[in-house]
């Protein structure tokens, strides 16, 4: 397997949708890659370190705002 | 009175939302309170990643909801609830940020011919936890930096796949895009962002350390 042909699968492996015979090939090409390696884990990395950190607040007294205005549309006809 | 079964009849119970819909339907108007806490906080972030603004974010969550509860009608009930409510917000938000850059256009495929990111360069190792390296507003702003600097096509899908949770089918169905057209951008937007993450994230050597006892 060659790194492009790694690269492909990349996002399959990383998300798990990989069959056992493509995972055991995947696998073997990382045991000599160390640039594949890098690449997995560090892309790995960076979806979870997106995935746990909270980026945006909800601002407080938007969802206020948001109550009101379903009722006040409500109030014309629902 | 008899509630209306989803399409997928007795081999899977109901989504929750089902029974939500169909009482927001029947005119109870706090059901779609409970609708709305249970997904404003996801709402606003994706509008907030799309639009990169905090007050459209803000508008178009309020719009979304409003125009979900308008149309509930139409809501056939085939796709979840959830994704056919980020389909309007994600319509919202484009629409938003088309109008902040002065009428270009924004489309979802905006960009998406750039090669950067499709071969990994930046191939040094990371820390083994790099965020211990800053402190968590400092984080916070590194992770949105980067994340503004992606191409609109690209950050909308990495967003609902990786950031929301969504999957590819499911992804591709709020977008409208095909499932390889989503795969494709998925890979092109976890590369960029992680060649743009390097920057910050790599193994510092070990000399660049003064005093170290090592």
């Amino acid at each position: 397997m060659t790194c492009t042909e790694f690269l492909a699968m990349l996002d399959d492996l990383i998300d798990d949708a990989v069959t056992p015979q493509l995972r055991a090939e995947l696998q073997e090409h990382l045991h000599g890659c160390d640039h594949c390696e890098v690449t997995l884990s560090t892309t790995r990395k960076t979806i979870q370190i997106y995935r746990s950190h909270e980026l945006y607040d909800m601002p407080s007294g938007l969802r206020e705002r948001l109550h009101a205005a379903i009722m006040a549309r409500c109030k014309k006809g629902c | 009175m008899a509630t209306i079964q989803p399409t997928a009849g007795e081999l899977e119970p109901p989504h929750p939302d089902v029974a939500l819909v169909e009482r927001v339907r029947g005119g109870d108007v706090s059901a779609y309170d409970e609708l709305v806490r249970k997904y404003e906080r996801q709402l606003f972030r994706i509008a907030q990643h799309i639009t990169q603004n905090r007050e459209d974010a803000e508008d178009v969550m309020q719009d979304a909801f409003l125009k979900a509860y308008e149309k509930l009608e139409q809501f056939q009930g085939n796709s979840k609830f959830y994704t056919w409510l980020v389909r309007i917000a994600v319509n919202e938000s484009l629409m938003r940020l088309r109008k902040r850059r002065s009428g270009r256009m924004v489309s979802l495929d905006e960009d998406v011919e750039t090669e950067e990111g499709s071969v990994p360069r930046d191939l040094a190792d990371w820390d083994p936890d790099p965020e211990q390296n800053y402190s968590q507003t400092e984080l916070a702003e590194i992770l949105r930096k980067t994340i503004q600097g992606l191409p609109p096509g690209f950050r909308v899908v990495f967003t609902l796949r990786d950031v929301d949770g969504l999957s590819t089918e499911e992804t591709a169905e709020t977008l409208g895009l095909s499932v390889p057209a989503v795969k494709s951008r998925l890979l092109r937007a976890r590369l960029q962002l992680r060649e743009r993450l390097s920057r910050y994230f790599k193994r510092r050597k070990a000399s660049t350390t003064s005093g170290g006892s090592k």
